[in-house]
């Protein structure tokens, strides 16, 4: 931890009376979601709302030649039927591209579809009636007609020339492309001993928030504003993208975020039957409230993943890595995401690839590509999980291969903890790493030489089992140029206003927002320890555009890192206002006064001086008193973006103990492992529990999750019954081991923690599958998820 | 289609009730649209994610399954009503202190199944817990903080020092 600036040297934050930081304080507020009090958008109701249900085409490619609304029209309850041509009068389109991604292309994307349909699930027709069932029954009466066209599905033939272009105003199926080399990779692949190729898949898979995508909108004409509450991370985002296509300004769009029932991505886009959702208010001039459905959920919320990375990696005898190649596809639906784009992830794999290690020999080439499928863009920790089963498939390929233990090999090619500030092979910029110690680390807690000697005793007993890791890097507290640079109103700051109340309470209003993770405790933590009050004496205002400073939200990991600093600084600025206002009632100077425990004190001897309920008193009640000239400033704002670093890159290792039922084909998880180096751990109960959040959600693309098509672009499993997510009994318990190191680029030193264990778990699940099957001689399974009839075939036994 | 309606009685939370619903309509979609009883939440409409859980005559019960029309006579109880008399106090405290939740969606459904293996007594496994409550879907957490949460209450109710 650094030494704050402005205290006396021996004194730290984690020192301060008061202070929060480092301590696992349970979340203030949270009673209200344990007893059925809190108020997700799914729970809002308004006055004339009405309920909208979309008719979504059932061909992944289709042209819209009519569509008959009289029947639905006349049904009990409908208020209005709108198609995509209606609607287009009241919002105009977008186009998901952003121009630091050179090259990347999109088509204009409608809020409802006109003239054709490009997936099976978009949105065709919307009905509007008083409830949502009678919204659906209007639905079945629309009658369209559609002509159906061929649809593209196949990544690996989205290029060739007979394959039809989606948008043909485009030329091609390409979305982005980058190539990338550095060093000199053919010297090092000639300098090999071994050269291991295979090829990874990842299947394509999707969120399951627990609370489906969620929005109600309300126009009022009467003072020409929209308020929109909406399930998002990006209320500010929202507010711009919400203005632009419906012509309005800013400031009449209000946007209103309260509980979120799981975001991890999926809801920091713009999707098209929010949009319309949002254009049908303001055209009928009513609320109108659109919850998805558990269907409508997997054929419209964002997909992720599905890349294939043919890759290489060359090795020399004595374990040193020569060099690395990737070749990354991925298909992304018919559209580039607005405003993040798609082509953000495979970049990401490109960023991320080989990152940990020392090897700079790196050659790369990513290509997006477009299909008649379901939208694909960012989800929880984007890219990370592809870059890092890559990588940390490849170097386990390659242990084995030369017959060297899989940490051993880690050890002899991760960069050295004291080589920082450093690059990894794509030019990425590291502050500093610690991957070594947390490797040192996670061999200790695992007790890994015990584990080795179980499994070689158990598999004499036919009972075969393995172990599994994965190094990985972590982008987080990302900077302007994530978004800000290629385009997009995305805000890379993030504002804190702090206030004192006239009892000596605090409020702050944020910026970044609250979807579970605990970013309200995280800020309230901050501030209390800053300004010097309990925590109970904070309240923390998130999620709304008229009441908080203008910020990105939460994702990609910057709740902590970049909205806990602002909070910090301000509880500081604050601070030396009430100090000056506190000098001059007792007439001290301000420097020899603190703030501890909500009372004003002397500094040092922690003399009790005024309460804080007192200093208010005067300067709100009995300003009159106070010295000519003294004007109590009780307010205080500031904010907070990383300029030194580009990103907060963290690291961390994860190692998985799992057993393979090698006559079913079945994998029980056994034990999980995670160290993580989020540098200045607020509340680490926190931290661990985003981890193993992240881990199990890593854990679900590895062994069950998949959204399956067959070659008409028909999602196969759009439901929770077919489409398997983690439940607890399959679940492992998860250790959670940190190492602390933390940024200088902010006081508190705080990065990100959400993206970890998503990143890690499913390289580490990989490795130890095939770990565990290497002694039967199975090839080693890299084509996720690892079901139990890809496991079969690898032992050759189907 | 919506034609078919039916009066139906119960009691919900102890309070009587005597509403008109249609003969298609949910347990949960009843409770949260006609009475306003948004704790129990909406997941998935088809019985898996466990969101919709509450208690019909004492037993758990996935609202989203069940009819509201089924429930004529029935005694229904909600997290909104075992929050106010008590019962799962503990568990919701163990629930908070342990951060055993993150977004809190499926929450009222996982402290009613959790009560429900609870009030069969003992101290469980946790092997069992995670196998009582693996029809609760859970996306935020990674369930071992709700295992650890539910053991320490089975621990405090049966006078177990953990
Ligand atoms: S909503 Fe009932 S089980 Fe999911
Ligand atoms: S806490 Fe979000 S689904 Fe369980």
């Amino acid at each position: 931890m650094k030494i704050v600036d402005d205290s006396p040297p021996i004194l730290t934050a984690l020192d301060r009376p008061n202070s929060y930081i480092g301590r696992a304080v349970p979340r203030p507020n949270i009673a209200r979601l344990t007893q059925g009090r809190a108020q997700y958008v799914s729970d809002v109701t308004l006055p004339r709302m009405a309920h909208v249900a979309f008719v979504r085409s059932p061909h992944a490619h289709a042209k819209i030649n009519s569509i008959d609304a009289a029947a639905a029209k006349k049904a009990p309850g409908v208020i209005a039927v709108v198609t995509g041509a209606e609607l287009s009068k009241m919002i105009t389109p977008w186009v998901g591209v952003l121009t630091h991604l050179k090259g990347i292309k999109s088509a204009p994307q409608h809020a409802i579809a006109v003239d054709r349909a490009c997936w099976a699930g978009e949105a065709v027709c919307a009905v509007v009636a008083r409830t949502r069932a009678e919204a659906e029954d209007g639905c079945e009466l629309v009658q369209i007609d559609y002509e159906e066209l061929a649809a593209v599905t196949d990544p690996e033939t989205a290029l060739d020339p007979a394959t039809p272009v989606i948008h043909p105003s485009l030329g091609d199926n390409l979305t982005f492309e980058r190539v990338h080399v550095a060093g000199d990779p053919d010297k090092g692949f000639a300098e090999a001993d071994e050269v291991i190729e295979t090829t990874f898949v990842f299947g394509r898979h999707t969120g399951v928030t627990n609370e489906p995508r969620s929005i109600v909108a309300d126009w009022n004409p009467g003072d020409q504003r929209m308020t929109v509450y909406q399930g998002t991370q990006a209320p500010h985002m929202m507010q711009n993208l919400f203005a632009k296509h419906l012509g309005l300004q800013e400031h009449q769009v209000r946007v209103i975020t309260k509980d979120v029932g799981g975001s991890f991505g999926i809801k920091v886009h713009t999707y098209a039957d929010e949009m319309a959702a949002v254009a049908l208010s303001k055209l009928l001039r009513r609320p109108i409230k659109f919850v998805a459905d558990r269907i409508e959920s997997f054929v419209t919320d964002i997909h992720a993943r599905d890349h294939r990375v043919k890759a290489r990696i060359g090795i020399k005898n004595d374990g040193s890595i020569t060099a690395w190649e990737i070749d990354d596809l991925t298909g992304i639906g018919p559209y580039s995401v607005y405003p993040r784009t798609s082509g953000i992830e495979a970049n990401q794999v490109v960023n991320l690839t080989g990152g940990p290690y020392t090897c700079g020999n790196y050659k790369a080439r990513a290509r997006v590509v477009f299909q008649n499928k379901n939208v694909m863009c960012q989800y929880r920790a984007v890219g990370h999980p592809i870059a890092t089963a890559v990588t940390e498939g490849l170097v386990e390929l390659a242990a084995a291969k030369i017959g060297m233990d899989p940490l051993e090999i880690r050890r002899r090619n991760l960069i050295p903890d004291d080589a920082h500030p450093s690059q990894g092979p794509s030019g990425i910029k590291y502050e500093a790493l610690s991957n070594h110690e947390a490797l040192a680390h996670l061999d200790a807690m695992m007790n890994y030489a015990g584990l080795r000697a179980e499994q070689e005793r158990l598999r004499k007993q036919g009972i075969y089992r393995g172990i599994g890791f994965a190094s990985f890097v972590e982008v987080t507290n990302p900077s302007a140029a994530f978004y800000g640079v290629g385009g997009a109103r995305i805000s890379a700051q993030d504002g804190a206003t702090v206030r004192l109340d006239s009892t000596g309470a605090i409020f702050c209003h944020i910026g970044v927002s609250e979807q579970g993770q605990g970013a309200e405790a995280v800020v309230a933590q901050c501030v209390a320890s800053s300004f010097g009050v309990p925590m109970d004496k904070v309240r923390v205002i998130m999620g709304d555009t008229d009441n908080t400073p203008y910020g990105g939200g939460t994702w990609a990991s910057r709740a902590a890192g970049i909205g806990g600093e602002a909070a910090w600084q301000a509880g500081k600025a604050l601070r030396q206002n009430v100090l000056a206002v506190a000098g001059s009632i007792l007439q001290a100077k301000p420097e020899t006064l603190d703030i501890s425990n909500g009372v004003v004190v002397d500094k040092g001897s922690n003399t009790e001086r005024i309460g804080l309920d007192e200093v208010a008193r005067i300067a709100y009640f009995r300003p009159d008193t106070l010295p000519a000239g003294v004007q109590a400033e009780l307010v205080a704002t500031r904010h907070y973006v990383p300029r030194q670093w580009a990103f907060s890159f963290t690291n961390g290792i994860q190692a998985s103990w799992l057993e393979v039922d090698t006559d079913s084909g079945f994998v029980t998880l056994l034990k999980h492992w995670c160290v993580e180096d989020c540098g200045t751990v607020i509340n680490p109960q926190l931290v661990d529990e985003q981890v193993r959040g992240g881990v199990v959600q890593g854990i679900g693309a590895a062994l069950f999750e998949h959204c399956q098509y067959d070659a008409r672009g028909q999602l196969l499993n759009g439901n929770m019954a077919d489409y398997l997510v983690p439940m607890a009994v399959e679940m492992p318990d998860i250790e959670v081991g940190h190492v602390v190191t933390p940024t200088a680029d902010s006081e508190l030193g705080a990065k990100g923690a959400g993206e970890a264990g998503t990143a890690g778990a499913p390289g580490s699940v990989m490795n130890a599958i095939n770990d565990a099957l290497r002694p039967l001689g199975a090839v080693p399974l890299t084509d996720m998820p690892f079901t139990p009839d890809k496991i079969l075939r690898a032992l050759g036994k189907v | 289609m919506s034609d078919l309606r039916c009066d139906i009685s119960m009691t919900v939370n102890g309070e009587a009730v005597h509403e008109t619903v249609d003969a298609r309509q949910t347990l949960v979609d009843f409770l949260r649209e006609q009475l306003v009883l948004t704790g129990s939440h909406v997941g998935c409409e088809h019985g898996v994610c466990g969101a919709c859980t509450v208690r019909v005559n004492g037993l758990i019960v996935r609202g989203c399954l069940m009819l509201a029309a089924q429930c004529e006579g029935a005694k229904v109880e909600t997290i909104e009503g075992v929050s106010d008399t008590g019962e799962i106090a503990d568990l919701q405290d163990a629930f908070e202190r342990r951060n055993a939740l993150q977004c809190g969606f499926c929450t009222p459904g996982m402290l009613l199944t959790a009560q429900e293996l609870l009030a069969s007594g003992g101290v469980p496994s946790r092997e069992k817990i995670r196998e009582h409550i693996s029809g609760n879907y859970c996306r935020c957490t990674g369930y071992h903080a709700i295992v650890d949460a539910i053991e320490a209450v089975a621990q405090a109710r049966n006078g177990v020092k953990p």
